[in-house]
């Protein structure tokens, strides 16, 4: 290996080590993010400034040519990187659909609220209700738009209530 | 088909009930299908999943009388089935039963699914159970029937419509899937379905008609079939192999029922 070569090997590993560390130190990258590339950077490092490291390492675990154990490393931190995301990103869907969900509830609460102030269409709604169940609806409508209004449970109830 | 006056126990489940449509750009079909079950069905809500539509769905049902969830954007049929699970424990709902927006159920099976989930946790509105005229054919066949074998065997009960999108649930699996109802592609079916095995309920089909859909055009092709097909096998797969969810052990089906006819 040429001088050239060597000092290369460094410069761009050494390059690769600080760009990931300013990422970190910017706050850009979470911590929990980047340890793969923390490591990986590492790892090049090392290796450039000691190659006889790798060619030692690859006689220990007997791969013929020390750079094939290079690449073993590099596709599997690689791959590690790519199923971290893989779950993350079921993460972040999970908590996208969750707060889909809770906007939903929520905008269907004000919007029923707000055709109670509003009267008339409220009352349209009510009698709607009304011609399919003029029993028990009063009280169920009620608890269904003013879930905290301690009439919450009430439909838990029901089928017991009419049991007895 | 349903007795026209229904029995107290049955009136008072169907008080507790809420009839769940997810609906995507449905505008053309909604409104009579919820007008249709809200007459149909004495004394139930129903709840319409508008699915980031981008139509006039949500008006629609509203005017028709349904309480409407608008989600922000498509979450698809699992998405909006759990966010309507979610709504129902919140609100205090004992039975959950899906019907399409489209029209392709009828309206007037609902009290015999809730009527069934007297007995067991989960009802599914089988098309190929003695009633109805529905067909269908090549690869998309096959993957029903392979799906039916297998999931019938699991469930130790003869389904020979496992896909289908009419079904009911009961408390304990009302409650099972508001937390884990699986959002992914034929989740809302295959999926759903065996997760609530593995927690240990108890599944029946009940046969009822499929009519012609109000609105939208049916997806019918070889490639499609096919991938269907396999994407289905895929979701049975990983379902089976996944960690299963506990189910409450309060409010089982057949204790309640012996109560209320006590």
């Amino acid at each position: 290996m040429t001088t050239t070569a060597y000092v290369f090997g460094i410069v761009s590993s050494g390059l690769v080590v600080v760009a990931v560390f300013e990422l970190l130190r910017r706050r850009q990258v979470r911590e929990r993010h980047a340890v793969w590339w923390v490591i990986a950077s590492l790892f090049a490092l090392v290796i450039s400034i000691f190659p006889s490291l790798l060619e030692w390492l690859a006689k220990v675990v007997g791969v013929a040519a020390p750079i094939n154990l290079g690449f073993f490393v590099t596709i599997v931190i690689l791959f590690l990187l790519s199923v971290q995301h893989g779950a993350e990103f079921t993460t972040l869907e999970d908590k996208t659909r969750a707060l889909a969900e809770q906007t939903a509830f929520l905008r269907q609460r004000v919007e029923s609220l707000e055709r109670r102030l509003d009267g008339g269409s409220a009352q349209a709604e009510n009698q709607q209700r009304d011609q399919a169940d003029p029993g028990t609806d009063g009280e169920a409508h009620d608890a269904r738009v003013h879930p905290y209004a301690g009439t919450e449970y009430q439909d838990h109830d029901k089928p017991h209530h009419e049991a007895h | 088909m349903t007795t026209l006056t229904p029995s107290p126990e049955l009136a008072a489940a169907l008080g507790a009930t809420l009839v769940v449509m997810p609906a995507y750009n449905e505008e053309q079909a909604v409104s009579a299908v919820v007008a249709e079950v809200l007459a149909a069905v004495p004394g139930a809500s129903c709840l319409v999943v508008s699915d980031g539509s981008t139509d006039a769905t949500a008006e629609r049902a509203t005017d028709a009388g349904a309480i409407v969830l608008q989600l922000p954007f498509n979450l698809g049929v699992g998405g909006a089935m759990r966010a309507g699970f979610r709504y129902a424990v919140e609100h205090g709902f004992r039975y959950v039963v899906q019907v399409d927006a489209d029209g392709q159920h009828n309206p007037r099976d609902v009290p015999t699914l809730v009527d069934a989930l007297s007995e067991v946790d989960i009802v599914i509105g089988a098309r190929f159970a003695g009633e109805g005229e529905y067909k269908a054919s090549g690869p998309r066949a096959w993957a029903m029937k392979l799906l039916a074998f297998t999931m019938s065997r699991i469930a130790r009960t003869r389904l020979t419509d496992t896909t289908s999108g009419f079904r009911g649930a009961g408390p304990r699996a009302v409650e099972l899937f508001a937390a884990h109802y699986p959002s992914e592609y034929l989740g809302d079916t295959v999926e759903s379905l065996v997760l609530a095995l593995r927690a240990g309920a108890t599944v029946r089909q009940v046969p009822v008609a499929m009519r012609e859909r109000a609105g939208g055009v049916p997806s019918q092709n070889a490639f499609r079939s096919t991938v269907y097909l396999m994407r289905a096998l895929v979701a049975l797969v990983i379902s089976l192999t996944a960690r299963p969810y506990p189910l409450a052990s309060k409010d089982a089906p057949v204790p309640s029922r012996t109560e209320a006819t006590r």
